[in-house]
């Protein structure tokens, strides 16, 4: 590629870039953990679990209001318009993330059964919600949505669901849950951590499914997202690490190396948002059938000085979070036990 | 209803459904400092109990707190997108901000807070209740530097991009250290920190009444009741520094605040009463010329009245004035609650005074409605105007958003927002109920070791 100049606006394209995967990557474990919680049988496991992602849940949720917060400073027009324009997609979301919070929070503080098993249903339906909605949302911003004069959006909510961007929600899923499954496996042991190793196979054939009828359907149907691979073929590689990411994962749990599994799943994901983001560079969002008016990195920023003045930001505060973060996962190694301060 | 009432009405509701959080993280952040580090000084366990216990509430009020606050950040662009185009440069700006100092910070370390008491040393543990105290500071900071760049903008200059007209930032520290930044920043601490106190001495008076862990109540409420004595002294000299602010920056608000119609010298200050809009006069008892002295520091002042500003200009006179004065009066109603505890207490008479516990009991509520009240009155007080003498509110709306999905998202919100306030309060009672754990009388796990010199 010799179009590489960084200038505000690329960077900023990067670092929120950088926010949303991050979210995918720490929150999508917690989420993947939601959406297997109900194929867990017994309380003592579903606990475990829950414990497992206890800690860590509510500072991953945080990268997405970050991410979120950049959007809105970096890039306003493209927060104003997908979120208006998404509305009812959106207070979903915000619905499915309410519940799946404070399921987590209030579920084990009763020893009722109903009272469980309705924070349980909560719990799960909140995760595999969020995760399809999200998936949905960004496979409606590759595909192209309608965009008018003013920069607004012109479609209706029953719009938003074509089959792409829908097969984009249900690989995210995909993704979430093998994401998911192998975190558990790597926080539990004894006979709950072999069902996950086992579900964590599933889940892993799910998204390889998923992934290559998404990669065949994006090179028949979506010519402008595969337009800058097909003239910079040495891109590939990046689709090409996150295939050896996904069978490296398979290697690692034969070799009994749960946490490696762990990060190749990590790679797999980091790569995912990689090809997305070269993808649609410099589009934020994709403007179908008037490509005139797609929302691009520069028509929709803010000015220079404050794009300045927030780098300056996030370059004090991401290192010390990223520090810090990774601190409090050290804290928490190892597998889960559950104590009175649990779930 | 159209799309401009319902979509106030929307953000009103989940904006004070959600004030009922953070100010008792905020203020429950800074007991929980206190407790701990009195255990760490005193070594009895009587705190360490404490710290525990309030934990657990703090945990409760905490993940409600970020749930409803997820909502505040999307509203602005699913609601509000208009709005968000023309200030995004500089509101975004102070809300990723947010994001990046307080939120992580915060949920960061409450991780440790948590679920790190026999995991970490006592002295990370005790780091770590900072570090989430500070976090949750932090936030407090950056929203109300947001919302008072809405009340008095600063540091920006108007342009045309796209053919739009919107805000961008010409001096990063003074949009940060606008004019109303400071003091509304001091004053919504004071009253996140009597939230969290008063909660404190609300729930030991209880257990005093009740006969219950007395050991525990009569040391909370020590705490509770110094914290909450200060908080409120400190909330009148702030009180008093936000209106002289208010005088200066938004005249007509505060001729509003006080339904002051005409531009007089020697302007009276309303006790009790409220605001005859039809004859443009207060019903009610005034001391004269107070207000003039409130505001300029001299009886003969003249005050600025709301008949200097066209009608279409004017905040809602009746709701503002009503807002106001009901929350400056439990703002005098808790400093007296809380001296009168305090003095009773230093003179050890307290536990036998039965009525005065029972007030105690009750003092809970004052600051939650004191807090809601104020915002009420600096929002309402606000309009026409979303961003003052910029942008009036009708034009902040979303473009394309109906108000049939408007009133469908209202209907949902509302019914989730019940089922969680029923859930908090039976879970909050619950934990009331059960009480400190005696088990945490003796420290377990890394607790147990003595510090290491």
């Amino acid at each position: 590629m010799n179009c590489c100049h960084f200038d505000l606006n690329t960077i900023w394209f990067i670092l929120v870039g950088v926010l949303f995967t991050g979210y995918a990557m720490l929150d999508g474990f917690d989420l993947g953990i939601g959406a297997l919680h109900l194929f867990t049988k017994d309380d003592a496991e579903r606990r475990t679990l829950l414990n497992a992602i206890g800690p860590v849940w509510d500072g991953n949720e945080v990268w997405l209001v970050t991410g979120g917060g950049a959007m809105f400073a970096a890039f306003p027009n493209v927060y104003a318009t997908v979120f208006s324009g998404f509305y009812l997609a959106m207070i979903l979301l915000l619905v499915a993330l309410i519940f799946r919070a404070v399921a987590i929070e209030f579920r084990s503080k009763q020893p009722m059964r109903w009272w469980r098993q309705m924070w349980d249903i909560g719990f799960s339906a909140g995760s595999l919600l969020s995760s399809l909605l999200i998936g949905v949302a960004l496979g409606n911003i590759a595909w192209g949505v309608p965009i008018d004069d003013r920069g607004e959006f012109a479609g209706t909510f029953l719009g938003l669901l074509k089959p792409y961007p829908v097969l984009v929600g249900v690989t995210t899923v995909a993704l979430f849950m093998m994401h998911g499954a192998i975190y558990g496996a790597m926080k539990t042991e004894g006979a709950l951590h072999d069902k996950l190793r086992v579900w964590a196979m599933r889940s892993i054939i799910f998204f390889v499914i998923c992934a290559v009828t998404l990669t065949m359907a994006t090179l028949l149907y979506v010519p402008h997202l595969s337009a800058r691979v097909r003239e910079n073929p040495w891109l590939f590689s990046i689709a090409l690490l996150n295939m050896l990411s996904i069978a490296n994962i398979p290697r690692e749990f034969h070799h009994g190396r749960d946490w490696r599994a762990f990060l190749s799943s990590c790679a797999a994901i980091i790569t995912l948002m990689a090809l997305f983001a070269v993808d649609i560079f410099p589009n934020l969002v994709y403007s179908l059938p008037k490509p005139g008016n797609s929302l691009t990195i520069y028509n929709a920023s803010s000015s220079p000085k404050t794009l300045g003045i927030m780098l300056v930001i996030a370059g004090i505060g991401v290192p010390v979070v990223i520090a810090y973060t990774v601190c409090i996962y050290w804290i928490f190694r190892g597998k889960v036990k559950l104590d009175r301060m649990s779930y | 209803m159209d799309v401009l009432t319902l979509s106030r009405i929307q953000f009103g509701a989940t904006i004070a459904f959600h004030y009922i959080y953070p100010p008792l993280s905020i203020g429950l952040g800074v007991l929980l400092v206190v407790m701990e580090g009195l255990w760490l000084k005193t070594k009895n366990p009587v705190y360490h109990q404490m710290a525990r216990f309030w934990t657990k509430v703090f945990a409760l009020t905490f993940a409600i707190g970020v749930a409803t606050g997820i909502v505040m950040e999307f509203e602005f662009g699913t609601n509000w997108a208009t709005y968000s185009r023309y200030v995004g440069d500089v509101f975004g700006s102070a809300l990723a901000a947010e994001g990046i100092f307080a939120f992580f910070l915060e949920s960061g370390f409450l991780a440790v807070l948590l679920f790190g008491w026999d995991k970490v040393s006592r002295k990370l543990h005790f780091f770590s209740t900072c570090m989430v105290c500070l976090g949750a500071h932090f936030s407090a900071i950056w929203i109300v530097v947001a919302n008072s760049w809405m009340q008095t903008p600063a540091g920006y200059k108007l342009v045309i991009r796209n053919g739009m007209e919107r805000a961008e930032i010409t001096n990063f520290w003074e949009l940060v250290f606008n004019p109303s930044s400071m003091d509304r920043l001091f004053h919504t601490l004071c009253g996140a920190w009597q939230a969290g106190a008063f909660l404190v001495v609300s729930v030991s008076a209880w257990y005093l009444l009740k006969k219950r862990h007395l050991d525990f109540a009569r040391a909370a409420l020590r705490v509770g009741l110094t914290v909450a004595l200060a908080a409120s002294l400190l909330q009148l000299v702030s009180g008093d520094i936000s209106a002289r602010g208010v005088a200066k920056n938004q005249p007509e608000k505060l001729a509003a605040f006080e339904g002051l119609y005409n531009t007089t010298s020697n302007a009276p200050l309303t006790l009790v009463g409220w605001v005859d809009e039809k004859n443009e006069k207060i019903v009610g008892i005034q001391a004269p010329g107070m207000l003039s002295f409130l505001a300029h520091d001299d009886a003969h002042a003249t005050v600025i009245g709301l008949n200097n500003y066209a009608p279409e200009d004017r905040p809602p006179v009746q709701a503002s004035f009503l807002f106001f004065h009901g929350m400056v009066g439990i703002g005098f109603a808790m400093i007296a609650i809380a001296a009168l505890g305090f003095l009773y207490f230093r003179h050890g008479s307290l536990y036998e005074r039965r009525w005065l516990l029972w007030i105690l009991v009750f003092s809970v509520l004052g600051p939650q409605i004191a807090n809601q009240l104020g915002w009420f009155a600096a929002e309402v007080g606000r309009q026409p105007w979303i961003v003052y003498h910029l942008m009036r509110t009708p034009d902040g709306l979303s473009a394309v958003v109906k108000a049939n999905a408007v009133l469908a998202s209202l209907i949902l919100f509302t019914f989730i927002y019940f089922l969680l306030f029923a859930v908090f309060i039976y879970l909050l009672n619950d934990k009331i109920q059960h009480g400190p754990d005696d088990a945490d009388l003796i420290p377990s796990g890394k607790l147990a070791l003595p510090t290491k010199k």
